[in-house]
Order: structure tokens, then C-alpha cells, then sequence
């Protein structure tokens, strides 16, 4: 995973967001959002975040495309920290590297201003003035690089004369008019009809391919971040659990919430031989993620996990670091036990561990 | 499908009375002056409160002067005051709601803060100390007054529009493009107002001309400038009700509902085309939708 003569592009250094809210009788609550975070990105790699709702996911992208400040912790851009202080200078330095693309290409597009306003826009932010000609250059060159062509078609129409698949196709030409080293992809195929989500992927994929851009992928969808990525990053209730490449995350996980997560996803390639019934009869069984104001003590899946010892309800798991890159917290590993991660299928051993309670 | 503000007759209506009086604003005094050779100013000793004649059509007042003349020249007045007024009120509201609803924290708080002052502020009182202060209040002075102290329930439900644009995405993704918080209110969150602006520009350009002639009646005006409403405060002073001289008080009076009629057709309009709930069905399709169902019926049967 860890090339080093390839350096970082961005870098979120042990980064935390906690957010404070308040209740109706005025008592203050902390949201802890995303904690102790630590990811790189590096230029021409794919790093996916998974996880499910509520896990921190979007949180992270927002940190990193720096529309909240980390509560603590460091982002670093090209090895550089990120300041604290809001000036403007740094800030377009910073948004001219990391663009972030929305979830919802529906609402990411201003229903009054037409295509090219979008993309000129962006390009009169960080380029300067240029004459007409080479704007209109520019604009059509960039409606071609995401396959809207030809770009003389799109360039006057208003969002509501797109579908969702263009508009998305816009919001990436929009984020790629700033010529980025980092983008950053909230979810960007969830909000798209299942025919178009591939082409997506693919464009991603080029573009980290041809322009070596350094590409965030989130997603609660490990189909497509195996197609996509090189690397996963699983999370849950705002912590990372695990990451490694994505082959050997998906097929062999060592966090018995990867191990959920991927049982949870129908795939027909599965190595691991389970029937429909098994995986899915319990579903309502399974526990769902912890509240995140008043998160569980010790390994925040404790409560769901069928392997959890005592430990796990006190102390926080150390990082394990194994093989190939990489890494998971998890007691098991300490222990010793991380063999028993491959017995069963999670389901059975969620409900094994429930009926002994019961008993 | 498109939606044609003129589609229905009500805001037809609204614009050609509308228009009218504002071309009588413009134009109508120099036709009096010119064409019919009637001034405003000018004392007729022979025709002293006179009813409707050849010679003066609407009449004259008590001191001589034609009521015809007097309504024209007074539209200029009305219309000045009912435009300007608006024009400053809305422009307030503006500058001052949509900021208050795009930027949380204290700078929307100061902002809405000074919009509740503004909205408390017991206006007639206050009105009449300033006009008191200014000695001499010229229609611009009135038109000032009325719009600096009548823009803060319309800042209010622009800061409440704004306040709900500014938290879509879009405006979130043109941030993230490095736009500036003064592109970001004009460029991305305005636009989506302009329909509400509209309606309250209108609604401004009523409650201007209803101000003007409501202070004027009160005293609180230019006795030197004509205008509608000191029109029907020298008709009051000098007991044209009571005298039944009708011809004095009738027409400005009616010219302001008139304008205040349009301004309101108008804005139902703009309402219907910023609320598509609310737009009133079109003869056509009335008449599709019941061939459809006469069509449906027989085919039941």
C-alpha cells in the first residue's frame, strides 16, 4: 500500500470531528463524527471508504475538502499543514487541489445558470482571464474529457434538460475546470440509475489513469469500490477498523465488521459459499451502529460482535499490523484467535452468540 | 411548459391600468399643459367649486383650480412617491434579508436583530417626529421616509427564502469552486429570490401610494407638490364631503384603489409564476380536461 518514493497528495493526520449539538432543553451534546483518522492519498491511486450510513463517511470527505475544521488532528496538503486561519490565499490554494464531488447531481447544479456558466465559473476562479476563444476552447475541451460531446449540445442547457448520468458528467467537468490533484467523491454513483453507475466508474477510473489525480471514493457499495479502487478503508462509527488493498480486504477480512460488511453485499463471486437464507433471514438480527454521541466503551463493535471477549468491552483494540499492507483493530489478532474469523459465516455466529444469551 | 405571465386577464388587467398611470405620470401634464390648456395651479375665479363642465371636465375646487389637471399632475406625485418608496424599501430588504438568511452566526444575528427593531418600530409616531424634525418634506423626503421604515417584514421573508437556498448543494458546490460569499449571494442564492422580490416590489409600490396619501391626509406632506393625497386633504379641509362637492375627492381617490388594484392583479401573477400550485387553470385546459372526461363517460357507457 505504501509506495514511499510516491508522496502524499493529501493527508488527514489523526483527525477528529466532533460536533456539538444541542437538545431541546438546551443541554449540549458532542457528536463524535469522525475520530482519529488517518489516510493518505496518493496521486494515481483509489482509496475507497466504506462503511455504513451514519459511519463517518461524509463527514471525512467534508473534512478533507475542508468545509468543516477538524476538531483535532492535521491535514496536510502536498506535506504541507493546513492553516487553521481562513485566508483567503490559502484557501484557493487549497480549493484549486481538492474538489469534491456531491452525492446528488440533482441538487449540485443551480437550476438557473446553464452548463457553461458552471464551468466558466470555475475556470475564471483559477485560470484568470483569458480571451473568449480560449475560454470556449477550454469549456468544450472539458465537456469532451467527460463524454458530453458533442460539446456544442450541452453547453447553453439548464440542468432540468440533463439526466442524472450528464448532470453528474457536468459536476465532474465543473470540479476537473480547477485542475485538481485530489478529488473527492461523496457517494458520486448512488444518486445514478444502475446503467449509467459503470460509465461513472469508468471515467474515474480514466481520469486517475490519464491525469493521475488522487481520487477519495466513498461508498457503502463494495461492488463498485472493488471494481474502482486500489485500496479500502472500512469504517465504522467514525473510526477506521480496517485497510489493505482491495482484493485481500474483501476476500480475506481480519475486523469482524468487514467481515459483515462484505457478507452483507450479494456478490455471486463470494469465495466463501453461503446461501441467501443464511445471510439474509437474520437480517433484523445483526444490531445496528452505535449511537455517536455516547459511543460504546472499548472496540466500538463490541456490542455486535459475536468474537467480543471482556477486553473489548473496556479497552480500546491496538493496530494490528499484518501482512501485504495491511492493518486492522482488532483484539483478535492479539490474542491469537484471528483464525476464528473464517469459521462461520457472520450471521451464524451472531445468531450462535445470541441464543447462548438467551439461554 | 413554459408559463406566460399575460396568460391569464387578471394581470392583463393589472398592466394595462398599471401602464396607464404611469404614462399619465410621464407624459399626462404636458398634454393637460399643452392640449387642453389646463394648469394646475391656476386659480379660475370665474368657476369657483364648480361641478363637471365643458370647460373644466372634472370640475374645479374650491380655490378654482381643475380637478382633471390636479388628478394628472398628481399621478406624477403618487407614482414618484409609490415607485420611489418602493424601490428604496425593496432595495433594503434586500441588501439587508438575504444576507441575514446566507450568513449564520453573528453577522445573521446582527442583521436580523436590526430587522425585528425595524419591525416593532411604532413607524407613524416615529413618521410624523421626523417630518416634524425635517421642517420641510418634499415627495423625495416622504418617499425616503416610507421606504426606510416600511422594508423589514419583507427583509424578514427574504431571510427565511435566502436562508433555505443557501443550504443546497449547489451553493455548497460553488463554494467549494472557491466562489466569494459576494458571487455567492448575487450570483447563485438571488435568482431563486427574484420572484418573491417581485411580489414585494409591488406590494411595496401599493403601500407607498397608500403612505403618501395617508400622511398627506395627516399633514405630513409638501403643501406645494401635488399629489392624490394632498388632493384629498385640501378636499378634506376645506369640507368637500360636506359640501358634496364629489368631483374634488372622487377621482384621486379612486385612482389610488385603482393603482392598488392593478399592483395587487399583477402580483398575482408573479405569485402564480414563483407557485405553480397557485396558477389559475387556462380555458384550454378546462376545455381538454372535460372532453376527456365526457370521452371516459361514454366509453363507460
Amino acid at each position: 500500500m505504501t509506495d514511499t518514493t510516491i508522496r502524499p497528495v493529501l493527508e488527514a493526520i489523526d483527525v477528529s470531528k466532533h460536533f456539538s449539538v444541542a437538545n431541546g432543553i438546551g443541554d449540549a451534546a458532542v457528536v463524535r463524527a469522525v475520530e482519529g483518522v488517518s489516510l493518505r492519498l496518493l496521486p494515481g491511486r483509489i482509496v475507497a471508504v466504506v462503511g455504513e450510513s451514519g459511519s463517518g463517511k461524509t463527514t471525512l470527505a467534508r473534512l478533507l475538502a475542508r468545509f468543516y475544521e477538524p476538531t483535532t488532528g492535521e491535514i496536510r496538503l502536498a506535506g504541507a499543514p493546513v492553516g487553521r486561519t481562513r485566508r483567503a490565499r490559502s484557501e484557493k490554494t487549497y480549493r484549486k487541489a481538492v474538489q469534491l464531488i456531491f452525492q446528488d447531481p440533482f441538487g449540485s447544479l443551480n437550476p438557473l445558470h446553464r452548463v457553461r456558466h458552471n464551468l466558466e465559473r470555475a475556470i475564471a476562479l483559477h485560470h484568470g482571464r483569458m480571451s473568449r476563444q480560449a475560454r470556449d476552447e477550454r469549456v468544450a475541451s472539458l465537456l469532451e474529457r467527460v463524454s458530453l460531446v458533442p460539446a456544442s449540445d450541452y453547453l447553453d442547457k439548464f440542468p432540468h434538460e440533463l439526466s442524472g448520468g450528464q448532470r453528474q458528467r457536468v459536476v465532474i467537468a465543473r470540479a476537473l475546470a480547477v485542475e485538481p490533484r485530489v478529488l473527492l467523491g461523496d457517494e458520486p454513483i448512488s444518486m445514478l440509475d444502475v446503467s449509467i453507475r459503470l460509465e461513472m466508474l469508468n471515467l474515474l477510473d480514466s481520469l486517475r489513469r490519464e491525469e493521475g489525480l488522487a481520487i477519495l471514493y466513498i461508498t457503502h457499495d463494495i461492488a463498485s469500490a472493488r471494481y474502482l479502487c486500489d485500496d479500502i478503508v472500512v469504517m465504522y462509527a467514525g473510526q477506521m477498523v480496517e485497510a489493505g488493498p482491495k482484493d485481500e480486504v474483501i476476500s480475506n477480512p481480519q475486523h469482524p465488521y468487514t467481515k459483515l460488511l462484505v457478507e452483507s453485499s450479494p456478490d455471486p463471486h463470494r469465495d466463501v459459499a453461503v446461501d441467501r437464507e443464511a445471510i439474509f433471514g437474520d437480517a433484523d438480527e445483526l444490531g445496528e451502529p452505535p449511537s455517536l454521541i455516547d459511543p460504546p466503551t472499548g472496540c466500538r463493535f463490541h456490542p455486535r460482535c459475536p468474537f467480543a471477549m471482556e477486553r473489548c468491552r473496556t479497552t480500546e483494540p491496538p493496530r494490528a499490523v499484518l501482512a501485504e499492507g495491511r492493518w486492522a483493530d482488532c483484539w483478535l489478532h492479539e490474542v491469537g484467535r484471528a483464525e476464528e474469523l473464517h469459521e462461520a459465516p457472520m450471521t451464524e455466529l451472531i445468531t450462535r452468540r445470541l441464543s447462548e444469551e438467551t439461554r | 411548459m413554459k408559463y406566460s405571465l399575460f396568460g391569464n386577464g387578471k394581470v392583463t388587467f393589472g398592466v394595462v391600468v398599471l401602464g396607464f398611470f404611469v404614462l399619465l405620470a410621464l407624459v399626462g401634464p404636458w398634454i393637460t399643459g399643452s392640449v387642453l390648456g389646463l394648469d394646475a395651479r391656476t386659480n379660475d375665479i370665474s368657476a369657483i367649486s364648480a361641478p363637471p363642465s365643458a370647460e373644466h371636465p372634472l370640475g374645479t375646487t374650491q380655490f378654482g383650480q381643475d380637478v382633471l389637471a390636479q388628478v394628472i399632475e398628481g399621478a406624477r406625485g403618487s407614482m414618484f412617491v409609490g415607485f420611489l418608496g418602493a424601490i428604496i424599501g425593496t432595495a433594503i430588504s434586500v441588501l439587508i434579508g438575504v444576507p441575514a438568511g446566507y450568513f449564520g452566526g453573528t453577522t445573521g444575528n446582527l442583521l436580523n436583530f436590526l430587522t425585528n427593531l425595524f419591525l416593532v418600530m411604532p413607524v407613524l409616531p416615529l413618521i410624523f417626529v421626523i417630518a416634524g424634525y425635517l421642517q420641510g418634506t418634499g415627495l423625495v423626503m416622504i418617499a425616503f421616509i416610507i421606504g426606510v421604515f416600511g422594508w423589514a417584514g419583507g427583509a424578514r421573508t427574504l431571510r427565511a427564502q435566502a436562508m433555505s437556498v443557501s443550504n443546497r448543494d449547489f451553493v455548497q458546490a460553488m463554494r467549494m469552486l472557491g466562489e466569494s460569499n459576494t458571487r455567492l449571494i448575487f450570483s447563485e442564492v438571488l435568482p431563486h429570490l427574484y420572484g418573491w422580490i417581485a411580489s414585494m416590489f409591488l406590494g411595496g409600490l401599493i403601500g407607498a401610494v397608500m403612505a403618501e396619501a395617508g400622511l398627506a391626509f395627516l399633514g405630513v406632506s409638501d403643501s406645494s407638490a401635488i399629489s392624490w393625497g394632498t388632493m384629498i386633504q385640501a378636499a378634506q379641509q376645506q369640507s368637500a364631503v360636506l359640501r358634496g362637492l364629489w368631483w374634488w375627492f372622487v377621482p384621486p381617490g379612486l385612482c389610488i384603489a385603482l393603482v392598488g388594484t392593478a399592483a395587487a392583479l399583477i402580483n398575482f401573477g408573479v405569485d402564480e409564476l414563483a407557485n405553480p400550485k397557485l396558477r389559475s387553470v387556462s380555458r384550454r385546459v378546462v376545455k381538454r380536461t372535460a372532453a376527456h372526461r365526457i370521452a371516459v363517460a361514454s366509453e363507460g357507457a
